[in-house]
């Protein structure tokens, strides 16, 4: 990736004349929209028209059962979200699963990471296929396992585990809260840890070497070099990692519907616009949580950007 | 290079070609009979075997398609009500669970009936399934089949209770006799349709109903007995039940249930015949079960709520509703005459173990022979109760479900006057759900 960004320094730096665009470069630019074109239409096709769509609903009491009955009624949806304690539990939980799932996975991650790259080269390709293995498991796949796993009349958990205080043949893992919130997050760490390791892994392996042995050469420790010369070095790789997979665990859904459906007060953001839009069939109410939804991920991303400088373009190799 | 040019030749020339014929399809006439597709429920078999019965039957003036639908009651009802909001006009039939046929109904989903159909479709049916077919006094469904739970109890077991089986039994000494054995009565106290079944039972057994005027026209007016008596002793009985009722009582659902009858967990259960008996039979065939369960096996009327009266058991089933933008309506309704047959519903019933509607099947000798309960399922058919009878039945038994469950934290005196509330708010769009 550094080569690359040397090359086109290189080529086009001498050619460029003083305070405007080379006719190259024009060129280029133009080749860099024809490209993208085709996907930045398709994008605005399936993305653009149904949030658009979803905004205009939101904005009128629609029931799919009952259309001609429709009416406008502005903002009220949004009064009625934003004044509901339903919407403030579920937000709560969903901020509870991304802060917890983000963070362990953040650290696991990382040890995998760290493993990968200092594999021997013989069983690396291995390594990495063993460790991307549950990222290609369907989510509802997967959290029909962990279900599966945890649930008292199937489940093998709990005769696993019965030594550990607090576990016994009779431990309802989805009958409380807390429990319940314990096998999804687990269920989340398990599947997405891998997709954050790899990540971190392009991260770490732009990390040049020479840094790494100049700072052997003056004695520092393996946890000097990780502190002061990895991590600073992979910082833009990390936090990418980090609001990707932010954005990812805040639309949670298959992990909740499967294993609790809800119950318990599991309820998640996307669990309550599926609710609202495809149960209680109010296209209205429910395209106001989507948007709700939206703006919160809206939100995430612009306090990781602007918040915490995050510079998608330093993760391409162009600073 | 030319051979991975050919290649590629080959398979564009492939593809147009593929095309082709597929277009083909799309714009040629049918050839054969109109074929009707007859969206089902998942079953054993039974409704795609009727179905071939049925097309043969009709000497070539139709052929019937199935298509499976969702496992899950309210998915079916999602998959359909999403298709048919979207004017589909392949669903010629469809199977309907019976809580969800007002909201068809209301929404215009549903071909009327021809009169001669609706006379046919309901000579010698049980009470409940009609009461279940219809809206606004107009039988808008064709009934197919009808469900209902019953008590179940293991006679080994149940000596030294203190509980005379053979006679009706009430929730409060069934939680006794649970507690003076030592075992566990099973119930689904999990947060799902099976949880409103339950408390509609119980209400309806005390004389009660959840909904007293469901007030189509404006669903803000909408009439609730959740502060009633009945509903309070309902919740006592939810509260008690869900102390001997086993660990995993928020999370059991039927199968869960049939699981600890089966492993000797649970002393009693109340169960539809085709999860309880219908499971212990495979078990006791597939040799997971000893044999001396199936005689070990009783069963009776469903528990009362209230001593002095007779108990309202749940209604479930199926009943044939055709889709509105059906090209072939009368066609449809010719095939649903076909389908629920006597002849048909008793193969329904011994293959699949689900019950029929019409009351002549209850006498048939092989019907008797798999079921030899059939008299006492005839018997709580006639006394079961619907549940609410309102088009947003889907917005109700969810405020049900979120406020009864878990029902061991349940406050008996609080919980009904807090769940109306709650209807009410989110049947006024007033509140998230």
């Amino acid at each position: 990736m550094s080569t690359t960004t040397t090359r086109t320094e290189e080529t086009t730096e001498p050619v460029r004349p003083s305070g405007g665009t080379s006719d190259r470069a024009r060129a280029e630019q133009r080749l860099g929209w024809l490209l993208a074109g085709p996907a930045f239409v398709v994008m605005l096709l399936v993305t653009a028209y149904p949030i658009l769509q979803a905004a205009y609903y939101s904005l009128f009491d629609y029931r799919l059962t009952d259309p001609d009955k429709r009416s406008f009624v502005g903002l009220n949806n949004y009064l009625v979200i934003l004044t509901d304690s339903v919407w403030w539990t579920s937000f709560g939980v969903t901020v509870f699963i991304t802060v917890v799932t983000v963070a362990v996975e953040l650290v696991l991650g990382f040890a995998l990471a760290l493993v990968m790259i200092k594999a021997l080269k013989a069983i690396r390709p291995v390594l990495r296929a063993v460790i991307l293995i549950p990222y290609a498991v369907i989510t509802v796949v997967a959290a029909f396992a962990w279900q599966y796993a945890f649930s008292l009349d199937s489940g093998f958990v709990n005769s696993w585990f019965d030594w550990l205080p607090g576990v016994s043949a009779d431990t309802d893992w989805f009958g409380g809260t807390f429990s319940s919130l314990f096998v999804i997050c687990l269920a989340e760490i398990w599947k997405t840890t891998p997709f954050i390791s790899l990540l971190l892994l392009a991260g770490l392996a732009q990390v040049p070497e020479v840094l790494q042995e100049a700072a052997k050469v003056d004695g520092a420790s393996w946890w000097q070099r990780m502190s002061r010369v990895t991590i600073p070095n992979m910082k833009a790789a990390i936090m990418v990692a980090v609001l990707f997979r932010t954005l990812d665990a805040f639309r949670v859904f298959d992990s909740v519907f499967v294993m609790t459906a809800g119950a318990n007060s599991t309820e998640t953001v996307s669990f309550l616009a599926y609710r609202q839009t495809i149960s209680r069939l109010e296209i209205g109410l429910g395209s106001a949580v989507s948007v709700m939804l939206f703006v919160s991920v809206v939100l995430i991303c612009v306090l990781f950007i602007k918040g915490f400088k995050v510079d998608l373009s330093a993760q391409r190799g162009e600073n | 290079m030319r051979r991975p040019r050919r290649r590629s030749r080959a398979l564009a020339a492939g593809v147009v070609a593929a095309a082709m014929v597929g277009l083909a399809g799309c714009g040629a006439g049918p050839t054969g009979p109109p074929t009707l597709n007859w969206y089902i429920n998942p079953d054993d078999g039974g409704q795609a075997e009727i179905a071939a019965r049925c097309t043969a039957a009709s000497g070539g003036a139709y052929q019937i398609e199935v298509s499976t639908l969702p496992n899950d009651a309210a998915e079916q009802r999602q998959q359909l009500v999403r298709r048919l909001a979207a004017n589909d006009s392949s669903i010629d039939i469809m199977s309907i669970d019976p809580p969800y046929i007002p909201e068809f109904a209301e929404a215009g989903f549903l071909a009327p009936i021809p009169e001669d159909v609706a006379r046919r479709s309901t000579a010698g049916v049980v009470n409940s399934a009609i009461e279940g077919s219809t809206w606004r006094g107009r039988l808008v469904t064709v009934p197919f089949w009808a469900n209902t739970q019953l008590f179940w109890y293991r006679k080994s077991m149940i000596a030294g209770s203190g509980l005379d089986p053979t006679r009706p039994v009430t929730w409060d000494q069934l939680v006794a006799a649970a507690q003076r054995k030592g075992s566990q009565l099973a119930a689904q106290g999990d947060r799902g349709e099976s949880l409103t079944v339950w408390l509609n039972a119980l209400i309806e057994s005390g004389g009660g109903k959840i909904v007293t005027n469901p007030s189509p026209d404006d669903p803000k007016a909408v009439g609730l007995g959740l502060d009633s008596p009945a509903a309070r002793k309902s919740a006592e009985i939810m509260k008690a039940v869900s102390g001997v009722a086993g660990p995993g009582f928020s999370t059991a659902d039927e199968e869960v249930n049939a699981n600890a009858y089966q492993d000797g967990s649970a002393m009693f259960t109340v169960l539809w015949p085709s999860s309880l008996w219908g499971k212990v039979k495979s078990a006791v065939e597939e040799g997971s079960a000893p044999a001396s369960l199936l005689a070990d096996t009783g069963w009776g009327e469903y528990p009362r709520t209230d001593a002095a009266r007779p108990s309202a058991p749940p209604y479930g089933g199926i009943n044939l509703g055709v889709g509105r933008f059906s090209p072939n309506p009368d066609l449809a309704y010719r095939a649903t005459e076909c389908i629920t047959s006597p002849a048909n519903q008793a193969y329904y019933f011994v293959a699949n173990g689900n019950p029929a509607v019409k009351e002549s099947v209850y006498s048939d000798p092989e019907v008797l022979k798999e079921f030899p309960m059939a008299p006492v399922i005839r018997q709580s058919l006639d006394q079961a109760a619907p549940r609410p009878q309102t088009a947003y039945y889907a917005e109700i038994s969810e405020s049900l479900q979120r406020n009864y469950h878990p029902t061991a934290a349940i406050d008996p005196s609080t919980v009904g006057p807090a769940t109306a509330a709650l209807i009410r708010a989110v049947l006024a769009k007033e509140k998230l759900l």
